[in-house]
C-alpha cells in the first residue's frame, strides 16, 4: 500500500510543479482550538528545490485525469502519461503528517478536471473540509478554483481556504485561444471577480458581526506562462497590472515555459526555459508593487521589452537621467526609492538617519546600499565633485564592467534562447 | 578600565547601572571567563543584581519600542563577545541621548545592534523552517539542533502555538538544553544522554510510520524539482550547506 502511495505522490507532485506559486504568506489564521497549525504572516520556506525555488507547501493534484486538452499542460487528455488519483483520506493524511514533522506550511491542492467542473470542485472541497472540521487543522491551504464551478461551491471553499487562485495561463486572449481553444480569459475573470466581491462582503460583515468567518484571508493569485506564445514583455506586464488593479490580486506569477511536447505551436522540446526573462518580469512586478512605479514608466511603445543585460530599475534610471543626481540628504523618500542600488530597507534607514545630521559615503555604505551602482545617481555630504556629465551608455558601461561576472553568466544563459 | 561580568543579560544590565553610578569614561566589558588581568588596566567586578538590572531594563523599555527592545535582546542572544560590549555601549548611548536616538543609523552602535539582531532573527527563522521532527515510539516529536546563536528562547512561542496538539522536544545539542512541550506548557529540560545518540534518534526508538513519511517527503522533494531549471548556486544560497544535516530530504 505504501508503495502505491509513493508512486501516486510522485506522479501527482510532478504534475503539479508547473504551478510556481508556493507562497504561504498573508494568513493570520490562529490555532484557537488547540489543533494543529497556524498561519505565518510572511510565510516560511521549509526547503528549496535544486532550482532554488521555495518549498513551502505540499503541492499536489488530486488527480491528473483531465477532460481538457490544453497544449501547454502535461495533464492534457491527449498526452500519453500515467494517470493517478488520490483519495480524500490520502491527501488529508499526507498533509497532517508532513505538517506535524515541520516539513511544510500547508497544502496547495489543485486538480485536473474530471467529469465536470462542479464534480471536481466538490472533491477538492471535501479534502479541505475534512482537514478543517475533522482534523482541527489550521495550517495554510491554497486551493485552486476550478473554472466553471458553481458559485455555491466556490463560496463554501472560500470559507476553509487561505488563498484561492485561478490561472490566466497565457498573457493574452489570443495566446490562450491558440493553445487552448476550449478556454477563454472570461472563464478566469468571472470567478476572480466573484471571489473578490465575496472577500469584500465578508470583510464588511465582519466589521459589524465578529463571528463572521474568514473568507480567503490570504487573497487571490494567478499565473501566466511566459514564452510559450509570442507576447511582448509589455503585453505581459500590462495584463498583470490590469489584474492587480481590477481583482486586488495578492500576486501574479510568471512561469517560464518549459517545453513538454513537440506541438508545433510552441517552442520545441529541449529549448531552455526563459529564466532570465522570467526574472526581469518579477523585478518589474516588484517595482510596481513596492517602489511606486507605474507600469507605463517601465514598458511602453518605445520600450516594449525589458533589457536583458540590466535590471528594469537601472534601465529606467538610465532613460531618465534628467531626474538625477538626487541629493540623499534632501530628496523625497519616493525618489530615493528609485535610485538603482538602493532598496526599500536602505531607503527607510536613510530617511531616518539623515534627521540626525548629513550623511556621508561611509555611512551610506554601512547602511547597506550598493554604493558603486548608486553613486552615479546620488550626491551626499562628501560626494566627489564631478566635472563632466556622463551619458547613459557610459554609466551603463561602468556598472556592467564592475559587476561583469554576475551579468555575463546570466546573459549567456539568455543567449542560448535565440 | 575593564568591567567584568558573569555573561548573563542581567549582569550586562547591572554593568550599565554601575557605569552610570560611577561614570568612569570609556570601559571595555568582558565576561569573567574571558578576562585576562594585565598590569596596566584597572578592573571593576560587576556583581549581578536583579533589581538594578530590572531598573535598567524598564528604563530602556520606556525609551525604546518593542521592536528595538527585541533587537537588544537578540543581540544578547548572539553570544558574540564584541557584540555584548556593543550592546552595553548602545544602551548607554540611548540613555544619554534624546528619545528617538536609536533611529540614527549613522551611529555605529545603532547599526551594529540592528545588524546583529538581523543575523539572529535570520537564524531563528531558519530554525523555524529547517527543524524536522521525528516521531518517536512514545509519540513525542523530537529534533536536535545546533544553531549559531542561542535562538531557543526566540522560537518557543512559534512552536507552542503551532504544534499545540502534539508533544515535542527541541534540543540544542551545542548548548546542552532544550524545550519540551507536554500539551500544556513548555518547560526547559536538560538530558543526560550521549550526544551522538541524540543527533538522530535511532530507528528502534522511532514510530513505525516514521520511515514511511520520511520516504514520502524525500520523494516529494525529488518530484517537485524541475530539472530544466537547475540552479545549484541559488539553491545553496537559500540553504547553506551547514544546515543540510537537519533536512530529511537531504539525508
Ligand atoms: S484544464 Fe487544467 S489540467 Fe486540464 S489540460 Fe487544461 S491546464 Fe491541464
Amino acid at each position: 500500500m505504501s508503495e502505491r502511495l509513493i508512486e501516486k505522490l510522485n506522479i501527482l507532485a510532478d504534475a503539479a510543479k508547473y504551478d510556481v506559486s508556493c507562497s504561504s504568506s498573508g494568513s493570520d489564521r490562529k490555532n484557537t482550538n488547540k489543533g494543529l497549525g497556524n498561519g505565518h504572516h510572511s510565510g516560511i520556506c521549509h526547503t528549496y528545490t535544486e532550482d532554488g525555488r521555495c518549498v513551502s507547501l505540499l503541492k499536489i493534484l488530486l488527480t491528473n485525469h483531465c477532460i481538457f486538452d490544453c497544449a501547454y499542460c502535461v495533464s492534457r487528455r491527449s498526452n500519453d502519461i500515467e494517470r493517478a488519483a488520490f483519495t480524500v483520506d490520502e491527501v488529508v493524511e499526507l498533509t497532517m503528517n508532513f505538517y506535524r514533522r515541520n516539513y511544510i506550511e500547508g497544502l496547495f491542492l489543485s486538480s485536473g478536471i474530471f467529469k465536470n467542473a462542479d464534480f471536481t470542485m466538490e472533491r477538492l472541497l471535501r479534502v479541505v473540509k475534512k482537514l478543517r472540521l475533522e482534523e482541527n487543522y489550521n495550517g495554510y491551504i491554497h486551493l485552486k478554483t476550478i473554472p466553471g464551478a458553481s458559485d455555491e461551491l466556490i463560496t463554501e471553499a472560500g470559507l476553509y481556504a487561505d488563498r484561492m487562485s485561478i490561472n490566466l495561463e497565457m498573457p493574452t486572449e489570443t495566446g490562450l485561444k491558440l493553445l487552448a481553444p476550449e478556454k477563454s480569459h472570461d472563464d478566469v475573470v468571472k470567478p476572480l471577480g466573484f471571489v473578490k466581491n465575496q472577500i469584500i462582503q465578508f470583510k464588511e460583515e465582519k466589521k459589524l458581526i465578529k463571528s463572521v468567518p474568514k473568507f480567503v484571508p490570504a487573497g487571490q493569485s494567478t499565473q501566466m506562462v511566459i514564452g510559450a506564445t509570442p507576447e511582448t514583455d509589455k503585453d505581459i506586464m500590462y495584463t498583470a497590472a490590469k489584474f492587480y488593479k481590477n481583482f486586488s490580486l495578492k500576486r501574479v506569477y510568471y512561469s517560464g515555459y518549459i517545453p513538454i511536447s513537440n506541438d508545433s505551436r510552441m517552442p520545441v522540446l529541449g529549448t531552455q526555459p526563459p529564466l532570465l526573462r522570467e526574472n526581469r518580469l518579477y523585478q518589474t512586478d516588484w517595482l510596481m508593487r513596492f517602489y511606486g512605479f507605474d507600469v507605463r514608466e517601465l514598458l511602453n511603445e518605445e520600450n516594449p521589452h525589458l533589457d536583458t543585460d540590466i535590471d528594469p530599475k537601472l534601465s529606467w534610471a538610465l532613460r531618465n537621467l534628467h531626474h538625477f543626481p538626487i541629493d540623499i540628504n534632501t530628496a523625497d523618500y519616493q525618489m530615493i526609492l528609485r535610485v538603482p542600488g538602493i532598496g526599500v530597507g536602505s531607503a527607510q534607514k536613510i530617511v531616518q538617519a539623515r534627521k540626525f545630521g548629513k550623511l556621508y559615503i561611509h555611512q551610506l555604505k554601512k547602511i547597506g546600499i550598493a554604493y558603486n551602482r548608486a553613486k552615479h545617481f546620488i550626491t551626499c555630504a562628501d560626494s566627489p565633485f564631478q566635472l563632466k556629465d556622463f551619458q547613459g551608455h557610459q554609466i551603463k558601461g561602468f556598472i556592467l564592467a564592475e559587476s561583469q561576472s554576475k551579468y555575463l553568466k546570466t546573459a549567456n544563459n539568455q543567449m542560448l534562447l535565440f | 578600565m575593564i568591567y567584568t561580568y558573569d555573561g548573563s543579560l542581567e549582569g550586562l544590565l547591572t554593568a550599565v547601572f554601575e557605569w552610570f553610578e560611577r561614570k568612569p569614561g570609556a570601559i571595555s566589558l568582558v565576561t569573567e571567563e574571558r578576562y585576562q588581568p594585565d598590569a596596566f588596566t584597572s578592573c571593576f567586578e560587576v556583581l549581578t543584581n536583579r533589581s538594578k538590572a530590572d531598573r535598567v531594563w524598564k528604563g530602556l523599555a520606556s525609551r525604546l519600542d518593542r521592536d528595538w527592545m527585541r533587537k537588544a535582546y537578540c543581540t544578547f542572544l548572539s553570544e558574540i563577545p564584541e557584540m555584548q560590549q556593543e550592546l552595553f555601549l548602545f544602551i548607554c548611548y540611548v540613555f544619554q541621548h534624546q528619545a528617538g536616538a536609536e533611529k540614527n543609523y549613522g551611529n555605529t552602535h545603532v547599526l551594529n545592534i540592528a545588524q546583529t539582531a538581523r543575523k539572529v532573527e535570520r537564524e531563528k527563522h531558519r530554525m523555524e523552517a529547517f527543524i524536522r521532527f521525528q516521531q518517536t515510539a512514545d509519540g513525542i516529536f523530537y529534533c536536535g539542533i545546533d544553531p549559531d546563536f542561542n535562538v531557543i528562547p526566540l522560537i518557543v512561542n512559534h512552536f507552542k502555538n503551532r504544534y499545540a496538539d502534539q508533544q515535542w522536544v527541541i534540543y540544542d545539542l551545542k548548548r546542552h538544553y532544550g524545550i519540551f512541550y507536554d500539551l500544556h506548557t513548555v518547560e526547559e529540560i536538560e538530558m543526560n544522554v550521549d550526544l551522538q545518540q541524540l543527533k538522530h534518534a535511532k530507528q528502534t526508538l522511532l514510530d513505525q510510520k516514521e520511515q514511511l513519511y520520511a520516504d514520502l517527503w524525500k520523494n516529494y522533494f525529488k518530484s517537485t524539482n524541475i530539472v530544466a531549471r537547475k540552479n545549484t548556486k541559488l539553491h545553496t544560497q537559500h540553504v547553506p550547506k551547514r544546515y543540510w544535516k537537519y533536512l530529511t530530504e537531504k539525508l
